[in-house]
């Protein structure tokens, strides 16, 4: 593990990430909560048991050939550490829980954004999905030509 | 300027709009909110002026539990202007250092006396629990609360909580407090609002002054669920306007949807000092950048995450030096630390803004159970004096039971968990059958304190807890 604790952010190889043939063609959540904290909603979310812990202080794990890439995690999880990567017709694909605004339009051109808030590159807004009914909090999926971005794009920035 | 219009999260419902005078001019205010609040959604940061260098001096804590916030109101001095809803026509001024008496005697009404079986100090998440558990088993308490609203400081918590389904895990704080206040409501529970407890006599009378009628409020069984205070700090210029307490600055932007500035310096990285900054990001504030003295981030991992991916950054071993500024704060003055948390000379940095918060800890609020007696102990693993208790949360008087922060500085999920034990033990003391609601509860609060971010609240409770 790197100086997380003194930096704030995850590097790509902090992250349990899954091997690429498991991406092709489909999402899969990945997890970045790393600490032991008393907090089980994505486990309780999973409709096919994927995510698995340890007491309800324990780390989750995801298994990644049974998750279905739902997002019921992303959408419940109150760290906003739970995310969807994926790889579709050769592109890479991430959802990400966001909760700022203004909301980013379907199909609008927003920049990438890693785990230190960097403009990594640009991608396409192709879904967005309510979490909370009374609430803009949503979860944003983009899509972007440089899949290998899949292992840190965490963020978007609306462009103006 | 000040006020927010689009949040993410909220909406923000305001009242009619009414006139009142401060220092002799019309201010306009909206009904529901309090002077302090008003004040400063007009732009106004000076509240009063110190008694011997006539300092400025604004609000810190915003929820009622300091001083700073003291003015003089319809000739009245010393008034907690940050829990005092406004009025039309009420006349505010900023209070010369301690006040003169007023020019003329307030009459009062005769005091009020109530007898009831439970009196709750505190409709927070501990209180409001203890209040529910204890109406839903056929007991009616009646709480007191020093602020305009029932839910304490849940009402500002807008991230979604941690723990399991039991705790309302990936629920929104608001909507816990909502669900519960509803659930007080219904329940046909009564309660004082505006109404501040200031003594506690016996262990059998508490005297509260609600709204210029003063209580004297005798009860079988107390719940003390007060909460807890945020700390100052000493640092040159702590007392400038503009730094305030980072729950402070959560009330103004989540209940009353006032921005407390426009760029934040973060004093701390504790779970407090995380979730405010990334709130402040949700209200359109800028934060310049997040300190914290030890050389490791104190509060959930995530939190910090969540504002890194903003671009926010985060500077371990790093402390505030000093805050510059003429009538509020104009910059902040950082500087690092070394191991032995003593400054390196040259590693001063000047930041721009308009703001500090302090994220640096919280004090239990404990004065009444001091002033009445309940055994003390200080606990620096609890946040300062907390009370002598056992695990069923009764003090060294039998009547009187702690829940919440007052028992040590925790969160929600604790002080509802503290709330429902407090009202189990007294349901029990009662003569019901409630064994099994009270030793469930009771274990899974320990399951919840059993990770390592546990470990230090479970160290600290070992020292106060008798059998």
């Amino acid at each position: 593990m790197s100086d997380y604790l003194k930096t704030g952010y995850l590097k790509n190889e902090d992250v349990e990430f899954p091997k690429s043939d498991l991406l092709r063609g489909r999402m899969v959540a990945v997890t970045e909560c790393v600490q032991e904290i008393p907090c089980n909603p994505c486990v309780e979310s999973c409709p096919v048991n994927a995510i698995s812990m340890n007491g309800i202080n324990g780390v989750p794990r995801v298994d990644f050939s049974r998750c279905i890439g739902c997002g019921n995690c992303v959408a419940v999880c109150p760290g906003l550490a739970m995310f969807l990567v994926g790889i579709k017709e050769g592109k890479g694909v991430v959802s990400i829980p966001y909760e700022m605004l203004p909301l980013p339009e379907k199909g609008s051109e927003v920049f990438l954004l890693n785990r230190k808030g960097e403009r990594t590159g640009k991608g396409v807004v192709s879904g967005i999905r309510k979490t909370d009914k009374s609430r803009n909090s949503v979860i944003v999926t983009v899509e972007f030509e440089n899949r290998e971005l899949v292992k840190s794009v965490r963020n978007i920035e609306v462009i103006k | 300027m000040r006020e927010i219009s689009k949040h993410p999260v909220l909406s923000f419902e305001r009242g009619k709009r009414i006139k009142f005078l401060f220092e002799g001019s019309p201010v306009t205010a909206y009904q529901g909110e309090t002077v302090a609040m008003a004040l400063y959604r007009n732009g106004i940061d000076v509240f009063s002026e110190s008694p011997k260098l006539h300092r400025p001096r604004g609000m810190f804590c915003a929820i009622g539990k300091c001083s700073s916030c003291m003015m003089r109101v319809n000739g009245v001095p010393n008034v907690r202007t940050c829990i005092l809803p406004v009025r039309e026509g009420m006349t505010v001024e900023r209070q010369k250092g301690l006040g003169e008496k007023p020019s003329k005697a307030v009459k009062y009404p005769p005091p009020v006396i109530r007898e009831e079986k439970v009196a709750i100090v505190g409709s927070g998440p501990a209180g409001l629990s203890a209040a529910i558990t204890l109406a839903e088993n056929g007991v009616a308490p009646l709480i007191i609360e020093q602020n305009p609203r029932l839910g304490g400081q849940l009402i500002k918590q807008t991230h979604k909580f941690f723990g399991s389904e039991r705790e309302n895990a990936g629920k929104r704080g608001i909507d816990i407090a909502s669900e519960m206040i509803e659930s007080v409501k219904k329940a046909g529970v009564e309660f004082y609002l505006n109404s501040t407890a200031f003594g506690f006599y016996e262990g059998k009378t508490l005297g509260v002054f609600a709204e210029n009628k003063l209580l004297k409020i005798r009860s079988k069984y107390f719940i003390f669920a007060t909460g807890a205070a945020e700390k100052m700090i000493p640092f040159e210029g702590n007392d400038l306007p503009g730094v305030f307490g980072a729950g402070a600055a959560q009330t103004m932007m989540n209940v009353y949807g006032i921005k407390p500035g426009e760029n934040v310096l973060m004093v701390g990285a504790g779970n407090v000092g995380l979730i405010v900054s990334y709130q402040m990001l949700q209200a359109g504030i800028n934060v310049k950048a997040v300190i914290e003295a030890a050389p490791k981030i104190g509060g959930y991992f995530v939190h910090a995450a969540k504002i890194r991916r903003f671009g926010v950054p985060i500077y371990t071993s790093t402390t505030i030096k000093k805050a510059i500024g003429e009538r509020r704060v104009e910059k902040a003055v950082i500087v690092s630390l070394n191991e032995k948390f003593e400054e390196i000379p040259g590693t001063e940095k000047a930041l721009d803004v308009d703001t500090i918060c302090l994220a640096t800890g919280l004090i239990p609020s404990v004065s009444l159970l001091a002033q009445s007696g309940v055994r003390m102990k200080y606990v620096s693993a609890l946040g300062g004096y907390v009370p002598l208790r056992n695990k069923y949360l009764r003090t060294s008087l039998p009547n009187v039971y702690v829940a919440g922060d007052i028992t040590g500085i925790e969160e929600a999920s604790t002080a509802i968990l503290e709330g429902e034990i407090a009202a189990y033990s007294i349901l029990s003391d009662m003569g019901k059958d409630v064994e099994k609601e009270l030793s469930d509860a009771i274990s899974e609060l320990s399951e919840l304190r059993s990770g390592p971010f546990g470990a230090k609240i479970v160290s600290g409770i070992k020292e106060v807890q008798y059998e």
